[in-house]
C-alpha cells in the first residue's frame, strides 16, 4: 500500500496537508501533543479510498517533514 | 631590482595594490580620490583583475566584503561621505573578521564640507567608525613612497589579523608627486582556509557576525579585543627624530608632519632641541612610545588639520605631568613652518609647563 | 510489493527543524532551492547569501557554504562573491524589506549589471522578524504594526511589484513570480527555481525569483485563512508568471 511518513515531532500542525490532501487521509491528531507542543498530522489511510502517493502533502509541507512510499510503477 | 619612478600619491597607491596581489577593486566617484579607480579601471585588466564602478560606497564595501569572504585581497577607496556610507559594511567585516583595505583619501566635513586636504577623519578611522566594539588597523602615509610601501603593508596587516585595514591619506598626499622605489617585498599570499569557495572536499563553512546564544557575542568581543591588543604589542609603527635634553616634542601624522618636520629642523637651526614623533599606524596607537620619549621632556605639542583629533590620544599616552597644546587648521589650510615655529618658540618661553590650549593658526 | 521512497528533504538540506512560525513558507523556498541544487549537482560549488530578516538563519539549514549580508547588500555582497570565484554558483537569498526597500539600489544596479547570479525573493507583504511592519509590498488596505489604520496609498504609496521592475532591464535573463500557497504552485516554482540556476550555470546572466509566501503570525491569520489571503489578495496585487526567460548564452 502506499503510504506516507510524517515527522510528527516535529509538526507544527498548520494543516497544510490536511488542507490539500485529496483523499482526506491526513488529519490533525487531536489526542496528542508533540515536543513543540502542538497537535501534529497524522496519516489514517482509508481502504475505501487509499492513499495514491501523489505526494501533495509532501509537496505543501512547508517544514519538509513528509516522505512518500508508492509502489513501485515508476515514478512521475 | 628596485624601480625608480615619479608617480603621483594615488598611483602609487594603486601600485601598491597590485604589487600586493590585489586584483579586485570595488568604487564609486568622489574627489579627492578619482584618481585610484581612474587608473586602476585601466591597470587592473592588464593583470587579469577586475574593476567594478559599484552604484554607490554602500554597494562597494559589501562587494568587497563578498570578494574578501570568496578569499580574495580587495580593495576600495573613496573619501569622507563615501566612507561614513561605508561604515556599516565595515563593522559587518570587522565582526565577520574578514580581510580587506580601505582608502579614504580625506577630504574636509563635516557634511559636504570641501574637497582640500584635512584630518578630520582620523577619530572615525581610529575608533572603528561603525556600530560595536573594533577597530580598523589604520596606517597614516606622509610620502609617496609610504603610499606604496604602507598600502602592501596594510593587506599584509589585514590578512595576518583577519580585519579590515585602512589607508588614511588625504588630498595633498593623494595629488602630489614625488620619486619613490617600486621595491615590492616577495609576493606570498597567505592560505586562507575559511573562505567560501564552496563546500568541495570539506565541511560547509560560514562567515558571519551574527551570535545569539547566551554568551556567544561577548566571547566572539573578547576574542576580537584580544586580536586588536595583540596589534597594539606587536604592529606599532612610529617614526621618530629625537635629541638630547628636549624642550619641546612635535607629535603629528600624515601630511601634516612634513610641514612639522621642516619646522623641527628649522628650530634646530636657531638652537632649540625638538624631537619629532610621527604615528605611521594611528591605530595602533603608538602609546608606549610616546609615553617614554615624553617621559624625557616636559612640552608637547601636537599640530593636526583639525580641531585635535589625534591630541586626545597623545593626551591619553604622555608621561604623568608631561602636558600638550595642540597648533590646529580644521578648514583646508596648511600649517605652515614659519607658524609652527612661532608656536615652538612661544612654548620655549612658557618656562615650565603650559596650559593645554588649542593654537589657532 | 516493494515500496519506493519518491518524495524525501532534498541532500543539501540539513536534518533540523526550521525555527519558522507554523505555515509559514520559507521552509517550502528552502526545500525547493536545495532540491534545485541536488538536481543540477552543484552543492560542493554553490554558496548562499541570505538577507537579513527570518531569512538569515538559512545558514543553518543549507548544507552549503554560507556568507551573511547587511540588510539588503546581499546583491553586493554576492558581486563579489562572482567576480573572484565565477565558476561558482552564487544565491542571494532576500525578504521584501530587504530586497524592495533598503536594498532597492543594489538588487536594481546588480540586474542591471547582468551579474550572472541568481536572486531568491520572499514576499510576504511584511517585516517578519522585527515584528510585522509594513513592507513595500504590503497590500494597500493591509493593517500592520506601523499601519494600524491599513496602508493608505496616498500617504503610504502602493505595493512595489519587483519582478515586473526588474523584468525589462537588459541584464536581466530570467524574472519569474510564484506562489507557494498550493501543491499545484509549489511544482510550477520548482521550475523557476531550476530555471534560473540553470541559466546561472550557462552564464546566461541574472535571475530572479519572487516567490509570494505567507506569513501567518504577522498576519493575525490561520494557515487555512494565509491560504484564501494570497489566492484572493496576494495574486490579484502580484500576479504570477514568467516575465522573462532570455536564453543563455
Amino acid at each position: 500500500m502506499n503510504r506516507i511518513e510524517i515527522r510528527d515531532e516535529s509538526c507544527k500542525g498548520c494543516q497544510y496537508c490536511v488542507i490539500f490532501c485529496p483523499r482526506e487521509l491526513v488529519q490533525i491528531d487531536k489526542g496528542r501533543i508533540n515536543a513543540l507542543g502542538y497537535n501534529p498530522a497524522r496519516f489514517v489511510d482509508n481502504p475505501d479510498r487509499p492513499c495514491r502517493g501523489c505526494a501533495l502533502c509532501a509537496e505543501i509541507c512547508p517544514d519538509a517533514l513528509i516522505e512518500v512510499y508508492r509502489k513501485e510503477k515508476g515514478r512521475s | 631590482m628596485s624601480e625608480r619612478k615619479i608617480l603621483r600619491g594615488c598611483v602609487a597607491l594603486a601600485e601598491g595594490a597590485i604589487a600586493a596581489g590585489c586584483r579586485f577593486y570595488f568604487g564609486y566617484p568622489i574627489t579627492p580620490q578619482n584618481d585610484i579607480p581612474e587608473y586602476l579601471s585601466a591597470r587592473l585588466p592588464q593583470v587579469e583583475g577586475v574593476f567594478i564602478q559599484a552604484e554607490s560606497e554602500i554597494a562597494s564595501i559589501n562587494m568587497l566584503l563578498g570578494a574578501a569572504a570568496a578569499g580574495a585581497r580587495a580593495m576600495t577607496s573613496s573619501s569622507g561621505p563615501g566612507i561614513s556610507l561605508m561604515q556599516e559594511g565595515l563593522s559587518y567585516m570587522a565582526g565577520s573578521e574578514l580581510p580587506g583595505l580601505v582608502v579614504n583619501i580625506t577630504r574636509i566635513g563635516p557634511g559636504l564640507g570641501g574637497i582640500a586636504a584635512s584630518q578630520g577623519d582620523y577619530r572615525q578611522a581610529t575608533r572603528g567608525g561603525g556600530h560595536g566594539d573594533y577597530h580598523l588597523i589604520v596606517l597614516a602615509p606622509n610620502s609617496v613612497q609610504e603610499m606604496y610601501d604602507l598600502t602592501i603593508k596594510a593587506f599584509y596587516l589585514a590578512d595576518k589579523y583577519r580585519n579590515p585595514a585602512m589607508i588614511l591619506s588625504d588630498a595633498i598626499l593623494g595629488q602630489m608627486k614625488e620619486p619613490l622605489s617600486l621595491d615590492p617585498p616577495p609576493l606570498v599570499l597567505p592560505e586562507k582556509p575559511w573562505a567560501l569557495t564552496g563546500a568541495r572536499g570539506r565541511k560547509a563553512q560560514l562567515i558571519k557576525s551574527l551570535y545569539l546564544a547566551d554568551g556567544e557575542m561577548e566571547q566572539h568581543n573578547w576574542h576580537l579585543h584580544e586580536k586588536y591588543r595583540r596589534l597594539e604589542r606587536e604592529e606599532v609603527l612610529v617614526e621618530t627624530d629625537l635629541e638630547e635634553k628636549m624642550e619641546v616634542l612635535l607629535v603629528a601624522f600624515g601630511s601634516c608632519s612634513r610641514m612639522v618636520h621642516s619646522a623641527v629642523e628649522l628650530a634646530r637651526s636657531r638652537g632649540i632641541r625638538v624631537g619629532f614623533l610621527r604615528p605611521v599606524t594611528v591605530y595602533p596607537f603608538p602609546r608606549q612610545a610616546l609615553r617614554e620619549v615624553s617621559r624625557e621632556v616636559g612640552k608637547v605639542l601636537v599640530v593636526e588639520m583639525n580641531t585635535g583629533q589625534m591630541w586626545d590620544d597623545v593626551r591619553l599616552s604622555l608621561y604623568p605631568g608631561c602636558r600638550a597644546g595642540l597648533l590646529a587648521r580644521p578648514g583646508g589650510g596648511i600649517p605652515a613652518p614659519g607658524q609652527i615655529l612661532a608656536e615652538i618658540e612661544n612654548l620655549v618661553k612658557a618656562g615650565d609647563g603650559i596650559d593645554e590650549s588649542v593654537y589657532q593658526a | 510489493m516493494a515500496l519506493t521512497k519518491v518524495f524525501t528533504r532534498p541532500d543539501s538540506l540539513r536534518d533540523l527543524d526550521f525555527h519558522f512560525c507554523p505555515g509559514c513558507h520559507h521552509g517550502t523556498a528552502h526545500r525547493l532551492i536545495c532540491e534545485a541544487i541536488d538536481y543540477h549537482g552543484i552543492k560542493k560549488k554553490t554558496i548562499g547569501i541570505p538577507g537579513v530578516g527570518c531569512g538569515v538563519f538559512l545558514y543553518n539549514y543549507f548544507d552549503l557554504d554560507v556568507c551573511e549580508a547587511p540588510h539588503g547588500r546581499a546583491p553586493a555582497v554576492a558581486t563579489g562573491f562572482k567576480r573572484v570565484l565565477p565558476q561558482n554558483i552564487i544565491f542571494t537569498y532576500q525578504g521584501d524589506g530587504d530586497l524592495g526597500s533598503i536594498g532597492m539600489s543594489e538588487i536594481i544596479h546588480t540586474a542591471n549589471r547582468g551579474e550572472n547570479i541568481t536572486v531568491f525573493f520572499i514576499n510576504n507583504s511584511v517585516y517578519g522578524m522585527t515584528g510585522g511592519q509594513m513592507a513595500p509590498t504590503t497590500l494597500p488596505g493591509q493593517k500592520t504594526t506601523t499601519t494600524p489604520y491599513g496602508r493608505d496609498f496616498r500617504t503610504e504609496g502602493y505595493p512595489i511589484r519587483m519582478t515586473e521592475m526588474l523584468a525589462p532591464l537588459e541584464g536581466v535573463a530570467f524574472a519569474a513570480r510564484v506562489s507557494l500557497h498550493t501543491p499545484s504552485q509549489v511544482k510550477k516554482a520548482r521550475k523557476a527555481v531550476l530555471r534560473a540556476l540553470d541559466i546561472q550555470l550557462k552564464n546566461g546572466g541574472f535571475s530572479f525569483v519572487e516567490f509570494l509566501c505567507a506569513c501567518p503570525t504577522n498576519w493575525g491569520l490561520s494557515p487555512r485563512q494565509c491560504i484564501e489571503k494570497i489566492d484572493k489578495e496576494m495574486l490579484q496585487a502580484f500576479p504570477l508568471g514568467t516575465y522573462k526567460d532570455r536564453q543563455g548564452s
